[in-house]
């Protein structure tokens, strides 16, 4: 009988673990994937959505067409897993006994989490870019922003994409410059960071980029409630920051059924797990993929692909009764927009911080680590080829390894 | 680092303050800690929460963030800022004598 390989999500990790997991070990293997809507969201568009940069029709595909022939699709909402019985329960649908179980449920927006976030104002002049509907909404605000104070606030840690906001700062100075508004506005970045971003190396980079821009960064606001019928974002050692258009990055948490699943997630909905082997702190039969997981390295895609090897190979061998191996290393690759037609590219892992070098060949590149350059820019707008025809259906890409290279990495020159 | 002296026991601190031997903590370093800080006396609310925080830490390897604070302390977020003004995670951090919370990434 074939073992029964149940995987939670069919996002970007769930989809490539489902793809490699049915290429790899064929007919050994009965997978299943299970999520709540058979809408992809391509999430990297969404923050070019509210530039008129992408069309938000076009970043979206079904689920179901980006996982391969013979891969079961089931389309339900999960009310728990039972570690215990080794089964999912379904809402209004038979349960699913596994033998093996990924969690690749993702990361969940909770705008509800801070006070007043959802009063007067939401989607009116307090927005996220960081879903579809959030992100047309903004873009309607922005095309008739004619200046003011232009608020981007981070919640808390950790987010989805931790870059993205910044991103959404130098492209909101380059938008609203090429408007000619940029003059009449006054724009502002506050983070809960004590940085304008998590390691120090790239923080200094990024936060001389945001000087050079005329963008103020507010650090250390914990942002504890939201005022948006009069404009103000209050900290909760009561600073006040007034706005007259707020984008804003709510608080994260886990797929909410990783709640109602005893022994299973944090506090927060995350998964505990071994963060080099990928297996579930809660049983040795369940694993964690991509932003579900509570390792400590960036919540991005790229993370999810280059733990793909490592969970497909350890579902191998825990299927064959053999050692589970560590190779995962916290590797995380991301473009970072800068405005004006250039981007930056950190890549790192749980060891060593971005710095700068050449990717993906050492001393060669082509692409600057750390550094603008218009490559960059065009390799992150390519980026959305290779993730539907590369990364989705399980593939390598070609020169680029799972694990970090350091050959050539060094702190910038100033 | 710098060796330094707490409530007569030598120790060793980081720049900002933060001890780096967690071991080396014990209920006076933190009261001392705390009087330098701004916080006369230590409640039982506050060793609640810097309890809290340094079993977390001694157990995952990571000081928890305000958030999960409020979420699993048993001290709402609110009355953490009354608790420890300013930054609560990273001042009962210092207190507790764990490494400063880094917001991981």
């Amino acid at each position: 009988m074939p073992s029964r390989i149940v995987i939670l999500g069919g996002g970007t990790g769930g989809t490539l673990a489902a793809n490699r997991l049915h290429r790899e070990l064929g007919e050994a293997v009965e997978i299943t994937v299970v999520d709540q809507d058979d809408r992809h969201i391509y999430q990297p568009g969404l923050l070019f959505v509210p530039f008129g940069l992408a069309d938000p029709d076009h970043i979206v595909r079904s689920r179901r067409a980006q996982l391969a022939d013979g891969v079961r699709f089931v389309l339900a909402d999960v009310e728990r897993v039972d570690l215990e019985e080794r089964e999912v329960e379904l809402r209004d649908a038979a349960a699913l006994p596994y033998d093996v179980l990924i969690v690749a449920t993702g990361a969940r927006l909770q705008p509800e989490e801070t006070e007043g976030m959802l009063g007067p104002g939401w989607n009116e002049r307090v927005f996220t870019f960081y879903d579809l509907q959030g992100a047309r909404a903004l873009r309607d605000a922005l095309a008739r922003f004619d200046g003011g104070r232009l608020v981007v606030n981070l919640v808390d840690m950790p987010v989805k994409c931790p870059v993205a906001p910044l991103e959404f700062c130098f492209l909101a100075d380059w938008f609203l410059t090429e408007r000619g508004v940029r003059e009449r506005t006054e724009l502002t970045f506050a983070t809960p960071l004590d940085a304008a971003f998590t390691k120090p190396v790239a923080s200094k980079a990024l936060a001389g980029l945001l000087d050079e821009k005329g963008i103020a960064l507010e650090t250390e606001f914990a942002t504890g409630r939201v005022d948006g019928a009069g404009g103000v974002l209050a900290s909760w050692d009561e600073r006040e920051l007034p706005f007259d258009l707020l984008v804003t990055i709510p608080a994260h948490g886990g797929a909410a059924y990783v709640e109602r699943s005893p022994g299973l997630g944090d506090e927060l909905g995350f998964v505990p797990c071994d963060p080099h082997t990928l297996q579930a702190a809660a049983a040795s039969d369940v694993f964690v993929l991509g932003d579900a997981a509570n390792v400590p390295t960036s919540k991005a895609g790229s993370v999810s692909h280059f733990e793909g090897e490592t969970i497909v190979e350890n579902v191998r061998r825990l299927l064959a009764g053999e050692e589970l191996q560590p190779t995962f290393d916290g590797h995380a690759n991301c473009f970072i927009e800068t405005g004006f037609g250039k981007a930056l590219l950190i890549d790192f892992n749980y060891e060593q911080e971005p710095l700068a070098g050449r990717f993906p060949e050492p001393h060669v590149g082509p692409l600057p680590l750390l550094r603008e350059s218009r490559m960059n820019h065009w390799a992150k707008l390519m980026f959305e080829w290779a993730y539907w025809h590369v990364l989705l259906p399980g593939r390598d890409l070609p020169g680029i390894s799972d694990q970090l290279q350091t050959a050539g990495r060094h702190a910038p020159e100033d | 680092m710098t060796q330094t002296t707490i409530a007569g026991r030598p120790v060793e601190v980081d720049a900002e303050g933060f001890l780096t031997d967690p071991q080396a903590w014990d209920r006076d370093i933190a009261a001392e800690i705390a009087r330098e800080n701004g916080i006369p006396e230590l409640t039982d609310r506050h060793w609640q929460v810097i309890d809290f925080m340094r079993e977390r830490y001694l157990q995952d390897g990571a000081a928890p963030s305000i958030r999960t604070l409020g979420k699993a302390s048993g001290v709402p977020v609110k009355e953490l800022y009354e608790l420890f003004p300013k930054g609560p995670a990273k001042l009962a951090a210092k207190i507790g004598g764990i490494p400063k919370p880094r917001g991981c990434i």
